[in-house]
C-alpha cells in the first residue's frame, strides 16, 4: 500500500462520520420545518464567510486543538486522559491568577510566565492521575472523571473566594480581568493563540516521530508488555506522559484565558475538555490531524449563531451533530456495519497485506 | 480400507486475494483413523482445517460427508455434522469454570433455566471416561496450558463430535502430557472417532498416525501409511529438499562461571511461592537446559532473571558483577539477552516495523539515536543487515512484525538479541510452534552463541530440544531444582521421571563429581 493510499484509507472513517452527521443533522432541520440548505449555508457563512467569521472559528478552535493534542498524546501511549477537562480548568485559572495578580512585568515576560504557570498547573494535575495509575493501579478514566469534579469545585471555590473579582461591587463569581500586559493579541485579525496551537501540534508531531521519547511512548501504546521487557520504565513514563498531556491541556486553558475570555469564569469553558476526545478521535490520533478536526468543530460552534439567525434553527442542533460525529468516529465498527462498502475494502486490504508479506 | 470415507475432499481450492492457499486438494478421511497432516507453516494446513470446520468456504470443489456434498455455512453447521476442532490458540473464557466453558453455546436448559448440575455431571463423566486431569469447577485462568487444551478437547467431546481436528496439540505439552493425549486419541479412535492430527513433530507422527498426508505450498504432496516411510523421507517431502546435516558441535564449556543465581525466591501472580531457594550456575560456552512440566515455575524464573518480576530474596552475579533485580534495562545493558516465552506479547510490538523491533532494546543508543533524536537511517541499515544475516524471509524493514510467520518473528527477536555483546542468553520455549526449518535455524543460532563463550539458559518443555542442545540439564519441579546433570550422565527416562515429581538419589552430587 502506498503512503498516499494509506492516508486516504485512514481519512475514510472521519470523513464519512462527518458527512453522515451532517446528513442526519440536515434531516432533523428539515423535519423541524426549516430549509436545511439555508441553515447549512448560514452555518458555513458564520464560520468561514468573512475574516470576522473565520477569526471566530479560529478562536473557538484554539482550545480544541490543545485538548485534542492532550488526548492524542495520551492515546499514543495507550492512556485515555479523560481528565483533560480538569487539567484545562487548572491551566485556565492559574494563568488567570498570574494574569491579574502579577504585575510590573514586561509584556512578553508576563505572558510567558502566565502560559508557563498554566502548563505547570495542568501538568501537575495530570501527573496525579499518572501516579495513581502507576503506583496504585487505579484506572486513569475513573480517576480522571473524579478529578474533573474536584477541579470544577476547586475552581468554583477560588472564583468565589480568594480570586474573586471585587471591583465595582461585583457579585458574580469570577476572577478580575487579566492585565493588558498578559492579553494575547490578534495578529492581522488572526487570534495568535491559534498560531501557537499550530506550532505546538507540529512540534508534538515531530516529537512523536523523531525522538527517542516519542518512540518509547508509541511502544508503550502498541505493546506495553514488550515495552517493559525492553527496559522502558513504565511507571515513570506513565506519570511523565500524563504530565505532558496535562501540560498541553494547561496551555489550552492559559491561551483561552489570555486570548479570549481574559478572565476565569466558571462554566465558561466547561465541555471543552470532552470535545477534545472528539477531536482526537476525528484526527485518527494524529497531532497534525487535530488541526482540521478542531477547525471543523470550531467552525460549527462559530457558525451556530449565524445559522440560528438565518433559519431560526436552535443552536442545540449543532451540539447534536457534534455528538453524532463523536459517536460515529468512536464506533468505527458500527460505521463499517452501516456502510458495508467500507467493510469489504478494509477486509480486502488487511488480507492482501497479510498474504503479500509472507 | 474398503469402506466409504467419512469425509472426502474433491478438488477443493481456496484463494485469498489471489494467493492460492489450497490448490485442488483431494483427500479422504476414514472413520476411526488418526490421520496426520504434516507441512511447514504456510503449507495450507490451517486453511484446509478451517474449510473442514466451516470457518471458510471453498472457492472450488466440494466436501462430501458420508458421500453427500455439504456446504458448511458456519462452524455451527460443521459441529452438527460431527466435525470439531481444537485450535492452537485456545478459545476459552478465562473467568469461567471448566464446566461453564464446555457447555458454552450448548447449555442444557429448560425454559432458559440452566441445569448446571447436569452439566457438571456430564463434564465429570467425560473427564473420567478419558482420564482428563481437570475438575469441572476449576477456573480456566488457573489451569496450565496442557489442562486448558484438555478442556478444549472435552468441549468437542461434549458436542458428540465424530471428527476431531487437533491443530498442533503437542506444541504446548510435556512428553508425559503428550503421552496422555495420545492415549486419549487412541481411545477415541477405537470408538470410531476420526482424528486429524496436525503437527511438525515427526516422532509423534510415526508413533501414533494411522495415515500420513504431507502438504507443501497449498497442495497435497503425498499420502502414505507410517509403515511405508521414515522420518527422513517425510522431512524431505515436507520441505522439498534434503535436510542439511550439521556438524555436531563439541567444544567443551570452560570451567569459568559466567552467571550464577543463588537462593532465589519468587512469588507468582497470586502471591504464592513459585520459586524456592533456586540456585544455578552457568559456565562460559555452556548451554544449561531447564526441563520441566509447564507451570513448575519456569515462567516466574525467567521473568525474575530478566528483571520482569519482583524477587523476594536471592542474588545474581554476571561475570563477577552483582546484578540488580527488577531492572530490565540495567540487565540488558550488562549483557543479558532474552528470548521470551510469549513472543507475540513480550518479544515484539506487532504493529511496529521489523526495523523498529530490531532496535527495541537499543533504540536510545548510538547509532540509532543521537541526543534524543532517532536516526532512522541507522535503524534501517541495521535492519537490512540483520534481515540478510538471519535470512528473515518475505519481509522488508518496514513490514509490521505482526505480518510475519512465527518462525520469521522468532528470527527477528533472535537477530535483535544476538546483535549485542551477550554474556548470557535466556531463551524460553524458543521453538514452540515453529516449523522444522525455523527450529533448525534457532538451534543453530543458540549453538553458535555458545561458541562465542556466552552462557545460555534454555527453558523448554520439549525434551528433544533439551537433550539435543544442552551441555547440562536441570529439572524443575514445583519451583525447585529436582535434579541437575551433565547431559552425558542422564537418561530421558530419569529426566521425565523427575519432571513428574519422581525422586532420584542421583541429584546434585552427580554434577559436582564430574
Amino acid at each position: 500500500m502506498t503512503r498516499l493510499a494509506s492516508i486516504l484509507q485512514s481519512l475514510m472513517i472521519p470523513v464519512l462520520a462527518v458527512l453522515l452527521s451532517f446528513i442526519i443533522g440536515g434531516g432533523l432541520i428539515y423535519l423541524s420545518g426549516a430549509d436545511p440548505f439555508l441553515a447549512l449555508n448560514g452555518l458555513f457563512m458564520g464560520a468561514f464567510g468573512d475574516l470576522d467569521a473565520f477569526s471566530r472559528t479560529l478562536e473557538k478552535a484554539t482550545p480544541l486543538v490543545f485538548n485534542g493534542l492532550a488526548l492524542t498524546l495520551a492515546f499514543k501511549a495507550g492512556l485515555f486522559n479523560i481528565g483533560v477537562q480538569g487539567q484545562f480548568l487548572f491551566g485556565a485559572i492559574i494563568s488567570a491568577a498570574v494574569g491579574c495578580y502579577v504585575s510590573g512585568l514586561p509584556v512578553p515576560v508576563h505572558m510567558a510566565v502566565a502560559v508557563f504557570s498554566g502548563i505547570v498547573a495542568g501538568a501537575v494535575y495530570g501527573m496525579i492521575q499518572g501516579a495513581l495509575k502507576a503506583y496504585r493501579g487505579a484506572h486513569e478514566v475513573i480517576t480522571g472523571i473524579m478529578l474533573n469534579y474536584v477541579a470544577i469545585n476547586i475552581t468554583d471555590y477560588w472564583t468565589k473566594g480568594p480570586f474573586m473579582d471585587t471591583a465595582n461591587s461585583n457579585s458574580i463569581p469570577r476572577t478580575p480581568l487579566i492585565l493588558e500586559s498578559c492579553q494575547i493579541p490578534d495578529i492581522w485579525g488572526i487570534p495568535s493563540g491559534f498560531l501557537i496551537a499550530v506550532l505546538v501540534s507540529v512540534v508534538l508531531w515531530l516529537f512523536l516521530k523523531k525522538t527517542v521519547t516519542g518512540f518509547e511512548i508509541k511502544t508503550m501504546g502498541q505493546g506495553i508488555h514488550a515495552a517493559r521487557y525492553a527496559g522502558i520504565k513504565i511507571n515513570g513514563m506513565m506519570i511523565f506522559i500524563m504530565g505532558l498531556s496535562g501540560g498541553l491541556a494547561g496551555i489550552g486553558g492559559a491561551v483561552e484565558t489570555m486570548g479570549v475570555t481574559h478572565r476565569f469564569q466558571p462554566g465558561f469553558n466547561l465541555g471543552l475538555g470532552f470535545e477534545g476526545i472528539t477531536i482526537a478521535l476525528l484526527s485518527r490520533i494524529h497531532p497534525v490531524g487535530v488541526l482540521p478536526a478542531a477547525l471543523l468543530l470550531g467552525g460549527m460552534k462559530a457558525g451556530a449563531g449565524m445559522m440560528q439567525f438565518s433559519s431560526d434553527i436552535p443552536t442545540e442542533i449543532i451540539d447534536m451533530m457534534m455528538a453524532m460525529i463523536l459517536l460515529f468516529v468512536a464506533a468505527d465498527k458500527l460505521m463499517t456495519r452501516v456502510l458495508p462498502v467500507l467493510k469489504k475494502k478494509e477486509k480486502g486490504l488487511a488480507l492482501s497485506a497479510g498474504w503479500g508479506s509472507k | 480400507m474398503a469402506d466409504e470415507p467419512f469425509i472426502q475432499l474433491k478438488q477443493v481450492t481456496k484463494r485469498f486475494a489471489g494467493v492460492v492457499a489450497n490448490d485442488h486438494i483431494d483427500l479422504a478421511f476414514h472413520r476411526g483413523e488418526i490421520h496426520s497432516i504434516l507441512g511447514e507453516n504456510g503449507a495450507g494446513k490451517s486453511t484446509l482445517m478451517n474449510l473442514l470446520s466451516g470457518l471458510f468456504r471453498p472457492d472450488e470443489g466440494e466436501i462430501l460427508v458420508n458421500g453427500r456434498s455439504i456446504m458448511f455455512k458456519s462452524s455451527r453447521e460443521a459441529i452438527k455434522q460431527g466435525i470439531g476442532m481444537v485450535h492452537q490458540h485456545f478459545m476459552l473464557v478465562n473467568r469461567f469454570t471448566v464446566a461453564e466453558n464446555i457447555i458454552l453455546g450448548q447449555e442444557p436448559a429448560t425454559f432458559g433455566l440452566l441445569h448446571m448440575k447436569k452439566a457438571r455431571e456430564k463434564v465429570r463423566q467425560i473427564s473420567d471416561a478419558y482420564d482428563f486431569n481437570v475438575h469441572p469447577d476449576d477456573r480456566v485462568e488457573n489451569l496450565s496450558v496442557g489442562q486448558q487444551q484438555q478442556v478444549e478437547i472435552m468441549k468437542a467431546l461434549y458436542r458428540d463430535i465424530s471428527f476431531l481436528i487437533l491443530d498442533e496439540p503437542t506444541a504446548v505439552l510435556t512428553p508425559s502430557e503428550s503421552q496422555a493425549l495420545f492415549e486419549i486419541m487412541r481411545t477415541l479412535s477405537k470408538q470410531g472417532v476420526t482424528i486429524i492430527f496436525i503437527t511438525h513433530k515427526l516422532k509423534e507422527v510415526m508413533a501414533i498416525a494411522s495415515r500420513i498426508t504431507v502438504m507443501r505450498k497449498g497442495a497435497v504432496v503425498t499420502t502414505c501409511l507410517p509403515g511405508e516411510t521414515d522420518e527422513e523421507e517425510l522431512v524431505s517431502v515436507m520441505i522439498g529438499r534434503k535436510p542439511e546435516k550439521r556438524e555436531e558441535k563439541k567444544e567443551n564449556p570452560s570451567d569459568r562461571i559466567i552467571f550464577e543465581v543463588s537462593n532465589l525466591n519468587v512469588l507468582n501472580d497470586v502471591g504464592i511461592s513459585a520459586i524456592k531457594n533456586f540456585s544455578l550456575s552457568v559456565r562460559e560456552g555452556e548451554i544449561v537446559g531447564i526441563a520441566g512440566v509447564q507451570g513448575n515455575g519456569q515462567t516466574e524464573l525467567v521473568e525474575a532473571l530478566t528483571g520482569n518480576r519482583p524477587v523476594q530474596s536471592g542474588g545474581m552475579v554476571l561475570d563477577g558483577d552483582k546484578m540488580p533485580f527488577s531492572n530490565p534495562r540495567r540487565l540488558i545493558e550488562n549483557g543479558f539477552g532474552h528470548v521470551p516465552e510469549d513472543r507475540l506479547k513480550h518479544g515484539l510490538v506487532l504493529s511496529f516495523s521489523v526495523a523498529d523491533n530490531q532496535v527495541l532494546c537499543s533504540y536510545y543508543k548510538r547509532p540509532y539515536a543521537r541526543s534524543g533524536i532517532r536516526n532512522t537511517k541507522a535503524i534501517l541499515e541495521n535492519s537490512q543487515k540483520l534481515i540478510r544475516e538471519y535470512d528473515i524471509r518475505g519481509t522488508t524493514p518496514h513490514t509490521p512484525s505482526g505480518h510475519l510467520s512465527g518462525g520469521n518473528q522468532q528470527k527477528v527477536i533472535l537477530s535483535r538479541e544476538l546483535n549485542r555483546e551477550l554474556k548470557l542468553l535466556i531463551a524460553s520455549q524458543p521453538t514452540r510452534g515453529l516449523d522444522v526449518g525455523a527450529v533448525q535455524s534457532v538451534h543453530e543460532r543458540l549453538s553458535d552463541l555458545r561458541e562465542t563463550g556466552a552462557g545460555v539458559i534454555l527453558v523448554s518443555s520439549d525434551l528433544d530440544e533439551i537433550f539435543s542442545l544442552s551441555d547440562r540439564i536441570a529439572v524443575m519441579y514445583q519451583g525447585e531444582v529436582a535434579g541437575e546433570f551433565l547431559k552425558e550422565t542422564v537418561t530421558r527416562e530419569l529426566v521425565g521421571n523427575l519432571m513428574g515429581g519422581g525422586k532420584t538419589n542421583l541429584t546434585k552430587d552427580h554434577v559436582s563429581s564430574s
